[in-house]
């Protein structure tokens, strides 16, 4: 049943001095609410991703604090104005203590 | 006389009983969020800050068919300069099992406070989006969402 969380993210490699880029993220993730019920009634424990985290060159840019209402294989979008070329990274963190990484080096010239 | 005082008690008590009822039916399932909820997550964060309206795009379906994926599309005005900058926005909904749906911390680096993702809503309900700008400001906006099936799988 579980799947392996693989994140999946659109961002431009380059970019123009005071660009504004949109990145789309996506991470393949059951996202378990713990609302939902088994077939034997039991209540399936939740596990979700929690926190979505957008750093650039070490310091964080967005974060996103998601809620068991987030549909499985989470989606989020946002904005990032491009000012020198360095490092952004992505990181899921998960309820069972996972972190997943994404990492995508932007030039900005 | 005696009949006239027995009569409405027993009308009550079968209304009671017509309640219970009601309730009982829609209790196994699980209980849902309301209006005062999100109030409460509302006053958790900022207290007794009322916010204005107007600065904050909310944009999510009239109606979804599939409660399961309802996309949601946030965007606050706001020029996003270190002096000036939308610092978060929270959105909650008043009919699923828990309020909350999603909170976002924005910095002046993201040149725009506007940000999308995918939601799951239990039923028709309202949602409640409010924004904090940099110097304490609070916005927030309402829209509501027509489900035509539930997202909570049961």
């Amino acid at each position: 049943m579980a799947i392996t969380p693989t994140p999946r993210v659109r961002v431009p490699t380059q970019a123009k001095p005071g660009e504004l880029i949109e990145i789309k993220t996506l991470i393949s993730h059951e996202m378990e609410s713990g609302q939902r019920k088994d077939a034997s009634g039991k209540i399936v424990p939740r596990k979700i991703i929690n926190t979505f985290v957008a750093a650039f060159n070490g310091k964080t840019v967005f974060e996103a604090e998601w809620n068991p209402a987030i549909s499985a294989n989470p989606y989020q979008s946002f904005f990032y104005k491009a000012s020198e070329s360095g490092e952004l990274v992505f990181t899921w963190k998960d309820d069972d203590g996972s972190n997943y990484t994404s990492k995508h080096k932007l030039t900005v010239a | 006389m005696n009949l006239m005082k027995v009569e409405p008690s027993r009308r009550d008590a079968l209304a009671f009983a017509g309640l219970a009822g009601l309730a009982a039916l829609l209790a196994p399932r699980m209980a849902f969020a309301d209006v005062a909820a999100v109030d409460a997550e509302i006053k958790k964060l900022y207290g007794d800050k009322k916010p204005e309206s107007g600065k904050i795009k909310l944009d999510v379906p009239e109606i979804a068919e599939n409660g399961l994926v309802v996309p949601v599309n946030v965007e606050v005005e706001s020029p996003m300069t270190e002096a000036d900058y939308v610092k978060a926005v929270h959105v909650f909904a008043d009919g699923n099992p828990l309020p909350g749906i999603v909170s976002y911390k924005f910095t002046p680096a993201c040149g725009k406070a506007a940000a999308s993702t995918r939601m799951r809503l239990a039923q028709t309900q309202n949602i409640i989006c409010i924004a904090e700008m940099s110097d304490g400001k609070l916005y927030s906006t309402k829209a509501s969402v027509k489900v035509t099936i539930g997202g909570c799988g049961g």
